[in-house]
Parts: structure tokens; C-alpha cells; sequence
């Protein structure tokens, strides 16, 4: 039984076939990207994996378990949590409530205990402000714990979103263009960052980027979407020289 | 400076005034019932403000969840509780009249917040309006003349109770992982979702909250002017929440309570104030629509929008980096 496997999922937009019969499989442990040149579908298979979509047709199943239909919340809940190509922080909240909020479905406070601000209630919070603190650090983030989110600078909010995706405890992540208007120095960076992370944390990663540095860098395999359907599977050094890719995505650049 | 003086010391100097203070005989009848309005509006600002302000919705049904508490208290005090035992059993009708309306506002959430959008202004709207004609519709509780018979239990003391209970439930709220859901939901929707908030299930937990919080209001409105009727809970009650919300400072319970003291002088300082320049009282009820469009205008975020004084900020939160910390100056 594979990890996360989507099978041949298809979602159309008015009459545009975002993607097109779609199948992923992850085994637990990878690192697996997926490219594709703009419009190709890769957002929207992650909007798909996480409840934000519902597929036309197809299968979502992660660890034997059906997505199809369950709210996004609930698939947090199951273990998968996201980053947002455009980034997505809760801006005018700080740095460390931005984490506590990931937090919800991991803390058992209920209304009458939150009403009552009971000795359980307290609890939580101390617990949950003691484990923000340890996902801000292991980001490097714990000096901008009273920050607002929009007042970070660019790089650190892109920190910030992985630290809030973790602190929803996944056991698969998905990143879309964590690395995405980074210099080359930033992107290695970035690139030590989730490989460091996936160790620390067990992930799975799923990753979207464009930044071929990375990607070569860090998957173990890459699947290669155009148009919304996979055109060609498998490890960076198969991609790099598979002919369809060059020809649709990569063109010269790879040599 | 000065050492702080601690928070259980300032509420039990104020409850003590609450109850000495009426019985001294210093302060008129009038000043009385200004200072009783003062403290049933902050109960009113803090309820509309935990759906407008926090969550970042809008509702203008919230004169209507004052109603059903404001009749149901009534119905209890007059028609079940023995006339003798009213003074004692009053808190019970007030906690009946916010329970009623509580289930009113969870009836009405369950529906509104199935979907995302921005409807919840017109189904509040459409709900006012049914409690209104319901209400206008009901002989057995006098249909559009009104209810009276009630005794003037509502004392400074259970106003003093009443807000100093009603603002901690709010803030112990705030300061939970509901309220982090309810603001994560205020800032975007769609990612407090995919980082695991419940967002359908905050939303509805909050506005039940803010619900009955409004009765409690209705409930001690009722007993402080002995009369109420259909025509005490309209839209105009609701623009008058809106007005404090949006003065005092959204996101803010103290901005509330701020709110709801300067608007509740103001418009009563408007009375003489009018009748002295020749103005006819009518104009009172242009000022706070016409507040309320300035305000949305001008400054959106009230005077202390997002900011909370130290008192209202629960002992363990105090010393966390807040929302507070950059925002110390506005």
C-alpha cells in the first residue's frame, strides 16, 4: 500500500481540463517533485490532495484511506498540511499566533473549558505556546515570535508558512514553490532547510518548483505535468535527459 | 510609578460602588439609568464585536437576539418566578433569556455559515425582521402594544455582574484556540482550513456565544425600563451596536467597552445639547447612521482596533509577544 496515492483524477474549470486523469503515487520517506511549466495543474493537484477541490472523477487515498469529499480541516487532521505559492500567513497576526492558530486540531480545548478558561484549558495553551516556540526555532523564526506576520521580510515568511504547515504534525507535506523569486544562495538555503526538516520531522514531501537547483538537488524522483497530464515519471537523472521534457518544459536550459 | 493595583481589587471597589452608590441617593434616577444603559451597551458592543470584529462577518440581527432575551426574562420575572423571589431569581432569567437566544443564534448559524460568503448581513437582516413580526404577531405578549409588568430588578449591582461576567466569558474565548480560529478566519479563510481549523465549526461556536451574550443584554434592558416592545429592537438598536463596535475598535474588548461609555454619554449628552440649539430631538437618531458611515469611511478599525488593554488579557498571556506588541502606538 502506497503512502499518498491519487489515481487517475481529472478536474475541469468551466470547459478547461485543469488535470486530466492524474495519478501520483508516494511511497513514505520521498522526496518526490512535480514540475511543469505555468498552467500545467500542479496547484491544483495539491488543491485537489487537500479538500480544496473535489476531483470529477478519480481516487485520492492516503495511507489506505479515502480524501475525496473530506473537508480540508479533516485532512489536516489526517496528516497532510501545505504551503501556498502566494503566500497565505494570517498577516496581521504574530509570528508565534500564526503557529498556535495551526494548532486547533491538535488542541482538545473545548468551548465550555475555553468559556471557563479552565485549569485543562490553560494547559493546552501552555503546551500549545511551548510547542509553537520549538516549530519557530527549529525554522529559525524564535527572535520573531511577537512579529506580525506581514511585517517579516520575504524569505522569513516563507519560513513561517512551513513552520505553521508543521505545527499541524504531517506526516506529508506538500510545497508549492517554497523557493519561488530567491536567489541561488536563498535557494540552497532553502534546499538544506527541507531536507534537514524532512530528517527532523519524518516527512514526505511533495514539491512543486521551479527552481531546477532544487529540484535536481533534493527529489528522488520527479513527475512532469503539462497541460494536466503526466508526461514523463522518474529520477532527476531520467528527466534530464528524457527527450518529451526537454522538448516541453526544459528546452535548452538543461545541458 | 505607582505599583499596579490588581484587577480583583478594581472589581470589587467597583462592585462595592455598584451597590452603595444607589442607595446614597448622590445620583439621580436619571444618571442611574444612563450609567445602567452604559453597562448593558458593553455587553452589547462585546457580542457584536466577537462576529463583526473578530470573525470579520456582518451582522445587524443582533437587536434581535436582545429581544428574545429581553422577552424571555420578561416571561420568567413576571409570568413563572414567584413575584417575591424575583429579585433573587433574576439572574436565572437572565441566563434563561441568554440561553434562548443563544439556541435562536445557533439555529440561525447552523445555515448561514454552510457555505462561504458574505450573507450573513441579510439573513440577520431577514431574522430581525421575523423576530420583529413575530413578536408584533404574539397577543399572549402583547402583540405590537408591548410587554410590561416587569419590577426595576435591573440594579446597578447585576449590571456591574453582568458586564464583569459577560466581558470575561469574551475574553477567556479570545484568548483560546477558538479565538485564534476565529481570527485566523477573519484573515483568510481558506488557509485556516488547510492548517486544520474547523472553520464551520468556530464560526458557529462564536456567533452562538455572541448570541447569547445579546440576551443577557435584552434581558437586563428589559428590567431596567420595565416596558419593552416590538419597536425596542430594530434595525436602529442594531446600527447602535454597530456604531459602538465600530467607534471603540474592532477586535478589541476594550475598545468596546470604550465604545459603548462614549457613545452611550454622547447620546445622551445630545438631548440638552439639542435642545439648547433649537434642534428638534429627531436629529438624535441621524447621528448614529450618519457616525457610522464616518467611521467605516475614516477609520475602519475604530480607536483601538486590535489593540486590548493589559486587564483584559488573561495573567499567562500577558508576557507572550501578543497581537499587541508592534501596535502599542497607533
Amino acid at each position: 500500500m502506497s503512502f499518498l496515492s491519487v489515481e487517475e483524477v481529472s478536474r475541469s474549470f468551466g470547459g478547461v481540463r485543469a488535470v486530466s486523469g492524474f495519478r501520483l503515487d508516494i511511497g513514505e520517506g520521498e522526496l518526490v517533485a512535480l514540475i511543469g511549466p505555468n498552467g500545467a495543474g500542479k496547484t491544483t493537484v495539491f488543491n485537489l490532495i487537500t479538500g480544496v477541490y473535489r476531483p470529477d472523477a478519480g481516487a485520492i487515498l492516503f495511507r489506505g484511506k479515502s480524501l475525496v469529499g473530506v473537508p480540508p480541516h479533516r485532512i489536516v487532521d489526517q496528516g497532510i498540511a501545505r504551503t501556498f505559492q502566494n503566500i497565505r500567513l494570517f498577516r496581521d497576526l504574530t509570528v508565534l499566533d500564526n503557529v498556535r492558530a495551526a494548532q486547533f486540531g491538535r488542541t482538545p480545548t473545548t468551548v465550555w473549558g475555553a468559556l471557563l478558561r479552565t485549569p485543562g484549558c490553560r494547559r493546552d495553551e501552555r503546551r500549545v505556546v511551548d510547542s509553537s516556540r520549538a516549530f519557530l526555532a527549529a525554522l529559525g523564526l524564535e527572535g520573531e515570535a511577537g512579529t506580525l506576520a506581514r511585517n517579516l521580510p520575504y524569505g522569513r515568511q516563507r519560513r513561517l508558512e512551513i513552520a505553521r504547515a508543521l505545527a499541524t504534525r504531517p506526516a506529508l507535506l506538500l510545497l508549492d514553490e517554497p523557493a519561488a523569486g530567491m536567489n541561488p544562495a536563498e535557494v540552497e538555503e532553502m534546499m538544506e532547510l527541507i531536507l534537514r526538516l524532512r530528517k527532523e520531522f519524518s516527512l514526505t514531501v511533495l514539491l512543486i518548483e521551479h527552481q531546477m537547483r532544487m529540484v535536481m538537488g533534493a527529489a528522488e524522483r520527479i513527475v512532469v505535468l503539462e497541460f494536466g497530464e503526466t508526461i514523463a515519471e522518474g529520477t532527476p537523472e531520467e528527466i534530464r535527459t528524457n527527450p518529451t521534457v526537454v522538448a516541453a518544459y526544459l528546452g535548452g536550459e538543461v545541458t | 510609578m505607582a505599583r499596579r493595583i490588581p484587577l480583583p481589587v478594581w472589581l470589587a471597589v467597583g462592585l462595592v460602588l455598584a451597590l452603595v452608590l444607589p442607595e446614597t441617593g448622590w445620583l439621580s434616577p436619571y444618571i442611574l439609568l444612563v450609567i445602567t444603559y452604559v453597562g448593558i451597551n458593553m455587553i452589547l458592543a462585546v457580542s457584536l464585536n466577537l462576529v463583526n470584529g473578530y470573525m470579520g462577518e456582518f451582522s445587524v440581527g443582533h437587536a434581535g437576539f436582545m429581544a428574545i432575551g429581553a422577552y424571555t426574562a420578561s416571561v420568567l420575572t413576571v409570568w413563572v418566578f414567584p413575584r417575591d423571589a424575583s429579585p433573587v431569581l433574576f439572574p436565572l432569567a437572565l441566563l434563561a433569556g441568554g440561553a434562548v437566544a443563544a439556541v435562536a443564534g445557533l439555529g440561525l448559524a447552523f445555515p448561514s455559515f454552510r457555505t462561504r460568503g458574505d450573507h450573513l448581513a441579510i439573513v440577520t437582516l431577514a431574522f430581525l425582521m421575523i423576530v420583529k413580526s413575530v413578536l408584533e404577531n404574539m397577543p399572549s405578549l402583547g402583540g405590537p402594544r408591548g410587554f410590561m409588568g416587569m419590577d426595576k430588578l435591573t440594579t446597578l449591582g447585576w449590571v456591574f455582574a453582568s458586564v464583569t461576567g459577560s466581558v470575561w466569558l469574551a475574553r477567556n474565548l479570545v484568548h483560546s484556540r477558538w479565538g485564534r480560529g476565529v481570527l485566523s478566519i477573519r484573515e483568510d479563510e481558506t488557509a485556516a482550513g488547510l492548517v486544520g481549523v474547523d472553520t464551520r465549526r468556530v464560526k458557529v461556536v462564536v456567533f452562538t456565544v455572541s448570541a447569547f451574550l445579546a440576551g443577557i443584554a435584552g434581558g437586563l434592558f428589559a428590567h431596567a425600563i420595565q416596558f419593552i416592545n416590538p419597536r425596542s429592537f430594530t434595525l436602529l438598536k442594531s446600527t447602535d451596536m454597530l456604531v459602538m463596535v465600530y467607534l471603540g475598535g474592532i477586535g478589541s474588548l476594550g475598545g468596546s467597552l470604550l465604545g459603548a461609555t462614549v457613545y452611550t454619554l454622547v447620546l445622551e449628552g445630545l438631548r440638552p445639547g439639542l435642545q439648547s440649539l433649537g434642534i428638534a430631538q429627531e436629529w438624535r437618531l441621524v447621528f448614529a447612521p450618519l457616525l457610522l458611515i464616518l467611521l467605516m469611511l475614516k477609520r475602519p478599525l475604530g480607536i483601538l482596533g486590535f489593540r486590548e488593554f493589559r486587564f483584559l488579557v488573561p495573567r499567562d498571556e500577558r508576557e507572550k509577544p501578543g497581537r499587541q506588541a508592534e501596535r502599542k502606538t497607533p
